[in-house]
């Protein structure tokens, strides 16, 4: 079985984002990008399935710039087989995103997509569920584990009240939460090996996806800053503050 | 213009979050209506006609729909969607399953997680663990939205008077079936919705001493949450995790105990009215968004706050 791993190219999360002055969107120029920590935890859990005998071939995709070579390579440097780099210029937004993917799909014939549960950049948490809807496709989401048997998958989702536990047919798309795995770090010997993996480019041309935007942004703008209040002495004057003063117990 | 709201309920109980969409949705306009899709889910059907401002309730009621699962209940909607302008759910995890699902097989793009409806086609939203708000607008036929409860009041839970129809059952699409659940059960109030909440990080050192959290809890009245380094290190179950991609709360009190203050953290409880921040390490960032800040070992300064509080 193959499995594909759609990753994305977006700023680390380590980093405060700043908006542009101008209120046309965030800062990206000067700004370290790294693959989304949710596709790391989905490429992570595809090499383990590949690992443990359930899968022969892990095929990695991205969509954006040029720059989105660097992001498929630290998956091949993980240890994804192959990549596949969608080339677009401008923002794809996740519908658009899933029709591309659909089409890749559609060419690799996975049997399992292995998808972050969202990008931290736009916190939009759609992709997986697009494409499972285009693919008519079972979908398993917000998964924080997964045991295959024959067609059948059983994955357990973190939802608000706790966990549940489904039966879903395969080919599915999984999107995975953060407690599924720790995925692990390229060693330096794998980064050198990357290099010489197979990395094809498609043009979205190529595709025949339309992928222009639906949505206008209007303007990005800073959420109104928190400050500081003060430090209190001890508890006690903690318990006076918030009976008399912020009035909330 | 009329909006259709899908009901968040777990066949027997209306969940609080559809009453704050309910509010999002009076504030785009036009007749609203709610969907109730599940199995047996009558006294839901009844809530949700009870809720002010509500047109019309539908019941979709079948097996198949008795666990939300999103392959079966997203053609439901669809096939419903064309007398709709507007299409809203909250964003429970509910919710975000469902949704993107709908809108794919609309060829609808969705607007995920809004915190303010500017007029009908504009909304704003939340991007990059809420560092920064985004405004967009979008002119398709039909709107796909997600509602961050937090962000609009609840509608009231009574007053309302709609009229209950059947809607079509829908069928099982073979694809996904339920196994079981295991959920945490906790007579404290629900974490998104509670006044006050009490959350523990990795300070807290040992699950056990989250005992001592719920002493408070208990006192106050309050919900007991986490960072996700607790509940990362097995400290609580994920149910309890606050942050960018767990829950979103904001009460009148959060306590942040033993918390440092992450942004992913951070951008699941800023929006807090008062924020309490317990830690012994004066430098955490949790401090520079706290309006009160005690620098002191978490394990004398709680016990001591649960007995000013007696």
């Amino acid at each position: 079985m193959k499995v594909l791993v759609p990753i994305k190219r977006v700023i680390d999360y380590n980093v405060k984002v700043r908006v542009k002055a101008d209120n046309s969107g965030v800062e990206l120029a000067n700004v370290k990008m790294a693959m989304n920590p949710f596709d790391e935890i989905a490429v992570e859990q595809a090499l383990r399935l590949k690992e443990s005998g359930g899968a022969d071939e892990v095929v990695v995709v991205s969509i954006g710039p040029s720059q989105n070579q660097e992001t498929i390579r630290t998956g091949l440097a993980m240890g994804a087989d192959r990549g596949i780099h969608i080339e677009a210029s401008h923002d794809i937004e996740p519908l658009a995103v899933a029709k591309l993917l659909k089409e890749v799909v559609t060419r690799e014939n996975p049997g399992l997509v292995f998808v972050g549960k969202q990008a931290i950049d736009d916190d939009c948490n759609q992709t997986g569920q697009m494409l499972a809807a285009l693919l008519g496709w079972a979908q398993g989401t917000f998964v924080s584990g997964i045991e295959i048997s024959g067609d059948k998958a059983t994955v357990i989702r973190e939802v608000d009240g706790g966990l549940e536990h489904l039966a879903i047919s395969m080919p599915a798309v999984v999107t995975v939460d953060l407690r599924l795995n720790e995925p692990r770090y390229a060693s330096l010997p794998n980064i050198m090996k990357a290099k010489k993996k197979p990395l094809d480019s498609i043009s979205v041309e190529e595709l025949g996806v339309d992928v222009s935007p639906r949505l206008t942004v209007i303007k990005v703008e800073e959420p109104e800053a928190r400050s500081a209040g003060i430090k209190v002495a001890d508890v006690s004057e903690l318990v006076n503050k918030l009976k008399n003063e912020a009035k909330v117990i | 213009m009329s909006v259709l709201v899908l009901a968040d309920h777990d066949n027997g109980q209306l969940a609080g979050a559809t009453l704050n969409t309910v509010t999002a949705a009076s504030q785009i306009g036009g007749d609203i209506h709610i969907l109730v899709a599940g199995d047996s889910s009558g006294d839901v059907a009844n809530a949700a006609a009870a809720v002010a401002g509500v047109a019309k309730v539908l019941v979709a009621s079948d097996e198949s729909l008795g666990h939300g699962i999103a392959e079966n209940v997203a053609p439901l909607i669809q096939e419903m969607a064309s007398g709709y302008s507007h299409l809203l759910a909250p964003a429970t995890t509910t919710g975000k399953n469902i949704m993107p699902r709908v809108a794919a097989l609309l060829d609808v793009m969705q607007i995920s997680d809004i915190v303010q409806v500017v007029d009908a086609n504009t909304f704003q939203r939340p991007i990059y663990a809420g560092n920064a708000l985004a405004t967009v607008t979008t002119d398709e036929a039909i709107k796909i939205v997600t509602v961050r409860s937090t962000a609009f009041e609840a509608a009231a839970a009574d007053g309302g008077s709609a009229s209950i129809e059947d809607a079509t059952a829908g069928s099982d699409a073979g694809l996904s079936s339920y196994v079981k659940s295991e959920l945490s059960s906790s007579e404290r109030p629900e974490l998104t919705s509670a006044p006050i909440v009490i959350s523990g990080g990795r300070g807290m050192q040992d699950g056990s001493n989250f005992a001592m959290l719920e002493k408070v809890a208990d006192k106050l009245g309050a919900a007991v949450g986490a960072s996700r380094a607790a509940v990362d290190a097995g400290f609580v179950p994920n149910d309890y995790q606050v942050g960018q991609t767990g829950k979103v709360v904001a009460p009148d009190l959060y306590v942040a105990v033993g918390i440092s203050g992450a942004i992913q953290h951070l951008a699941g409880m800023k929006d807090s009215k008062v924020i309490v921040a317990i830690n012994k390490d004066d430098e955490a960032p949790i401090f520079q968004v706290a309006d009160f800040g005690l620098v002191a070992d978490l394990f004398e300064a709680v016990p001591e706050f649960e007995k000013e509080l007696s």
